[in-house]
């Protein structure tokens, strides 16, 4: 019990101390500069959440913004995060079709243009259901068939829960496609149109970053994000808090605003998973269209490739 | 005496003759068709994979069906070579070789065609490095590769009586030539000790190759049935893929048998009887193929589960329906009902049902891949428009066509190279039925 509260503080610690460090620096050095000149006290001060959970004030001269943590060893990212089992809610009464999700996803991955891992359709299942809109992501199944299936371990699955690609390994044989009962999976048919730096940057399976060429690329939870206790992108980027990302461990999710007990929300809002009776166990829960936020034709207007 | 004008005759006319007119003519369009797959194969490798029509949803398209023909077709080598072997059926001797031809032709290129569909080829080592046995690729990479060197062994061993025979007509071979068939069997001396020694292996061979060759093709059947996806999730597949492939297997016998007896006139050797026999053949393997096709279709026909009810209807009246009834027609109605006339199993129209068959086949294939692939769980709904659809692009075709080429290219320097008929084995039965 202990531990588990010490991990949700340092989880919202990290969060607000790296918030503000970044907030509190100068935009126009280069702070990453070696021997950067000494800092003189300019008098103006910043509060900050200490680690100990005190506040206290620093000179904003200071403040040195914290160094992007370099990219975790290809035998960690393969590991995940010990303790931890994510999970992802998604509130379909709450989603009108938006898309901020993709586009926040599009470009924290540096996705080839036109590629999209996070989908939003229009579901009906039958004649006289009601239709309403289901982003998807990858379900991160519990039971994974892509990763079954890869022949290489290019595509597995983390203590944390996480299945992640190992892009540097793929053989690009689009097995996993195949098996991905959810059509989660997309692949780099040419040479992704990303700019050249982050072409050049070696390959973070926590990443994904860069996309290659004859390689399958799909959501990954955002792995890095998490790793530093943060949200995913697509999390962060939905106005309506549709999606909720959280710890089954420390039974909490949350879209940012809202913190939820789990096990309640999906107790009390029926929450389920797609295509359960195939036996993936997603780790993707959704709660059904119920007392929406928004008419289903409100998310019309922004279905660009409508479906004839 | 006048045996050894027999055996001089026998040997005369089953000796690799060289290219006529129209052997070249022939070789030399194969080669053109290589050319422009090649052509094809390196904007493919320049560009990746982006040059194809294969998508996000159909990620698999004609390459794939292209591998699992190949697979089918090899698979003859064992239904001809060790069944009529271990079984001991005479007449069958004259087409163990053909057989075994085509198998290795085949099991050549369907390795090198999923290489071709792989997006990142140049890491084609992964597999040995990283390989998982979980994975059914794995298995088929390990059954394909023991099938290869199978299928080779059980064409080499058969040839070495008779390299001693064009060993000892040297000046009828080019001095290349000569010096290819004495490093391949210039050991052989046909003594009593080897003649055993080869024969078991030979029958080693046989009975290895049987439960590889079935293993081979019900492997690759598991790469979609070990997915979840409508038209692809059937505990029939593999059964459905063996009958499939014995029956495409003997339609390429049939039609080689045709060419080479017409090419090389081995009328005398290649009789009627043994289009006969064939036609009966695939008669038989047509019926077990339509009671597969009945078994994969009717029962989730007469269900017409939500999430198959697409797939099917494509197939049987939707988009699919004119490939669908067509492969139907050539595969099982056509030749059942020209093969049961006496008049449909003689040479020519054998030659046309085994072209028809695997044609057929061939087309066949490509249902067993695309059109499940078009019809996902989820909607193919927030994705560019030519994701919804497939038709292969020019590289594909060039490709393909360039893989087929490829096959009947080494089938037709093989026969070049080697007596298409067995010629010790001639001899042995001439000898039998002299005395």
């Amino acid at each position: 019990m202990e531990q588990e509260n010490n991990s949700r503080r340092d989880f919202l610690l990290t969060g607000l101390v790296a918030a503000g460090l970044v907030a509190g620096c100068t935009p126009k050095k280069d702070p990453f500069e070696a021997g950067a000149e000494q800092a003189v006290a300019s008098g103006k001060k910043v509060k900050l959440l200490s680690v100990d959970g005190e506040v206290i004030e620093v000179d904003e001269a200071f403040l040195k913004p914290v160094p992007h943590m370099p990219p975790v060893s290809n035998t960690e990212a393969r590991l995940g995060i010990p303790g931890k089992k994510f999970v992802m809610v998604i509130d379909l009464s709450r989603c009108k079709n938006l898309k901020k999700c993709q586009a926040a996803c599009n470009h924290a991955h540096d996705l080839n243009p036109g590629e999209n891992w996070i989908k939003v359709d229009p579901m009906q299942s039958g004649g006289h259901t009601a239709p309403y809109w289901e982003p998807t992501t990858c379900m991160h199944c519990d039971e994974p068939p892509c990763v079954k299936v890869c022949p290489v371990d290019a595509t597995f699955k983390r203590q944390d829960g996480i299945v992640l690609i190992d892009s540097d390994r793929c053989i690009g044989c689009r097995f996993c496609m195949a098996a991905c009962p959810y059509s989660t999976r997309v692949f780099n048919w040419g040479e992704p149109e990303i700019p050249a730096d982050v072409a050049a940057q070696p390959y973070s399976a926590e990443t994904s970053i860069p996309q290659k060429k004859g390689t399958v690329g799909k959501c990954d939870f955002c792995a890095d994000m998490t790793r530093m206790g943060m949200l995913p992108h697509c999390v962060s980027a939905c106005p309506n808090g549709v999606f909720a990302f959280g710890d089954l461990n420390e039974d909490s999710v949350t879209n940012g605003a809202e913190t939820f007990r789990f096990s309640d929300l999906i107790r009390d809002k029926a929450g389920y998973r797609l295509l359960e009776d195939l036996g993936t166990k997603p780790s993707v829960y959704y709660l059904p269209p119920v007392n929406r936020n928004f008419p289903f034709q409100s998310g019309l207007e922004n279905d660009k490739t409508q479906n004839s | 005496m006048e045996n050894s004008i027999v055996n001089q005759k026998i040997i005369n006319d089953l000796l690799p003759q060289k290219f006529g007119k129209w052997g070249k003519i022939w070789t030399g369009v194969l080669i053109a068709i290589c050319l422009v797959g090649l052509y094809a194969y390196y904007r493919q490798l320049r560009y990746g994979l982006v040059v194809t029509a294969m998508r996000d949803y159909v990620s698999w398209g004609i390459y794939i069906s292209n591998f699992v023909f190949f697979v089918a077709i090899s698979l003859v080598g064992s239904l001809i070579t060790a069944v009529f072997r271990l079984l001991g059926v005479k007449w069958g001797s004259p087409l163990t070789r053909i057989a075994e031809i085509i198998a290795v032709a085949a099991i050549i290129f369907a390795s090198l065609i999923i290489i071709v569909d792989m997006g990142s080829p140049e890491r084609f080592y992964n597999l040995f490095t990283h390989g998982r046995i979980q994975s059914p690729i794995i298995w088929d990479v390990i059954v394909i590769t023991t099938y290869f060197f199978i299928s080779i062994l059980l064409l080499y061993y058969p040839l070495l009586p008779d390299i001693k025979i064009l060993l000892s007509l040297k000046e009828r071979s080019g001095k290349r030539l000569n010096r290819f068939y004495a490093f391949l069997g210039s050991f052989w001396t046909g003594s009593h000790k080897q003649y055993l020694l080869s024969k078991k292996a030979i029958l080693v061979l046989c009975i290895t190759i049987i439960p590889v060759a079935f293993t081979i093709h019900t492997v690759t059947s598991w790469l979609f049935a070990t997915t979840y996806r409508p038209g692809w999730d059937s505990t029939n597949f593999g059964a459905y893929f063996i009958a499939g492939a014995f029956l495409v297997g003997a339609g390429a016998v049939a039609v080689a048998m045709y060419v080479f007896r017409k090419a090389y006139h081995l009328e005398k050797y290649i009789t009627d009887d043994h289009f006969d026999k064939m036609g009966r053949i695939i008669v038989l393997l047509a019926l077990i193929y339509l009671y597969f096709n009945v078994n994969e279709f009717l029962t989730p026909y007469f269900k017409m589960k939500e999430s198959e009810a697409g797939y099917l209807n494509g197939l049987f009246s939707g988009s699919f329906a004119v490939v669908f009834w067509f492969a139907i027609a050539t595969n099982i109605v056509l030749p059942v009902i020209v093969l049961l006339f006496k008049k449909g199993r003689k040479p020519l129209p054998m030659f046309i049902m085994g072209i028809v068959v695997v044609v057929g086949a061939w087309f066949k294939r490509y249902l067993i891949v695309t059109p499940t692939l078009l019809h996902p769980f989820l909607p193919m709904h927030d994705v560019p428009a030519s994701y919804r659809h497939y038709y292969p692009s020019w590289e594909e075709w060039a490709i393909t066509m360039g893989s087929l080429a490829g096959t009947l290219l080494i089938i037709t320097i093989l026969a070049r190279i080697f007596p298409i008929i067995p010629i010790q084995d001639t001899l042995n039965e001439q000898h039998e039925t002299a005395k």
